[in-house]
């Protein structure tokens, strides 16, 4: 992270680039909202833009791209936990669905 | 508590290569990711095989949700200015962009408060309503009561916890720049929530 008060002078404008991509992409957001698509296909560019945005939020604002490396195998970790936990329901009802699929006359 | 007390409260530590604080500050969030990820499981559980309605079929109003999403982004910069300013030693400058980050904070609680919840109450809709009002209000009042939490912690740093700049510097900057991990983390997920809850 910016450690040294050259480092933080020359990170201000970073932040301040950012502030100016953040709010581009909440009107992108917005604007993706109104496409006429698939729910799949909405749901999908909603959260490829909030992954986008929530990429800059921290690795500039909360300087995730300076850290060590013990940091970033907390960071894998919980975030394998995070998709396990949304994964598990729903492959739970897949499987539920797919049984009933099959038990169907 | 001094610092010598505590090993690490300064200095970065050989294995992590943070301060403890921000270390522990980090675990914390990771936890965090848990009790949010446990919510957005139920969330697209419900969505995907509950009587879910659409975003233009709910009382949500989307103009609000992106003002409050431009008033959260807008006071993560003001917080890493606020971090930036006392780490370049002006204490003055870091005072006011945290009061910033505080009064924008407050505003997104009115914005949420008076005219989303106050508004659907009065429509009688309320958690119970439907599926989707309960995890709308559960997720949303969650996010905002963390909210609420560092605007304390922010408040706790410009009145009575101040008197620790004066004291010792680098570890009044380091507990601005924890909070600021903090309140960075509370964007993110409202970064989340606000396409989820209002667009899809």
């Amino acid at each position: 992270m910016a450690a040294s008060a050259e480092d933080v002078r020359k990170s201000i404008k970073s932040y301040l680039l950012v502030f100016g991509a953040l709010a581009v992409l909440t009107v992108i957001t917005v604007a993706a909202s109104w496409l006429k698509v698939s729910v799949a296909l909405a749901i999908f560019i909603a959260l490829v833009i909030a992954s986008v945005k929530g990429s800059l939020v921290a690795s500039v604002f909360m300087h995730l791209t300076g850290e060590k490396a013990t940091l970033y195998w907390v960071l894998i970790i919980s975030a394998f936990f995070f998709l396990l936990l949304v994964l598990l329901p729903v492959l739970q009802t897949w499987e539920t669905s797919h049984l009933i699929d099959q038990v169907k006359p | 508590m001094s610092s010598e007390l505590l090993p690490h409260t300064l200095d970065a530590h050989p294995v992590t290569g943070m301060y403890n604080g921000k270390f522990g500050v980090w675990l914390f969030l990771a936890s965090e990711v848990m009790l949010f990820g446990a919510l957005f499981s139920a969330y697209i559980l419900l969505r995907t095989h509950g009587d879910f309605p659409t975003h233009k079929e709910t009382l949500l109003n989307y103009k609000i949700g992106a003002l409050n999403t431009f008033l959260l982004i807008t006071s993560s910069v003001t917080m890493v200015m606020a971090w930036a300013s006392f780490k370049l030693n002006d204490p003055g400058k870091g005072k006011l962009y945290l009061w910033i980050t505080v009064i924008l904070s407050c505003a997104f609680l009115f914005i949420k408060i008076k005219f989303e919840y106050m508004h659907k109450i009065h429509e009688d809709i309320i958690p119970s309503t439907s599926t989707f009002y309960g995890i709308y209000y559960c997720m949303t009042g969650l996010h905002g009561l963390h909210i609420l939490g560092g605007v304390v912690v922010m408040l706790y740093f410009l009145t009575v916890g101040s008197g620790l700049w004066n004291k010792n510097q680098q570890q009044f900057t380091n507990r601005i720049e924890c909070t600021g991990l903090y309140w960075h983390f509370v964007d993110l997920v409202w970064i989340f929530l606000f396409p989820v809850f209002y667009l899809l």
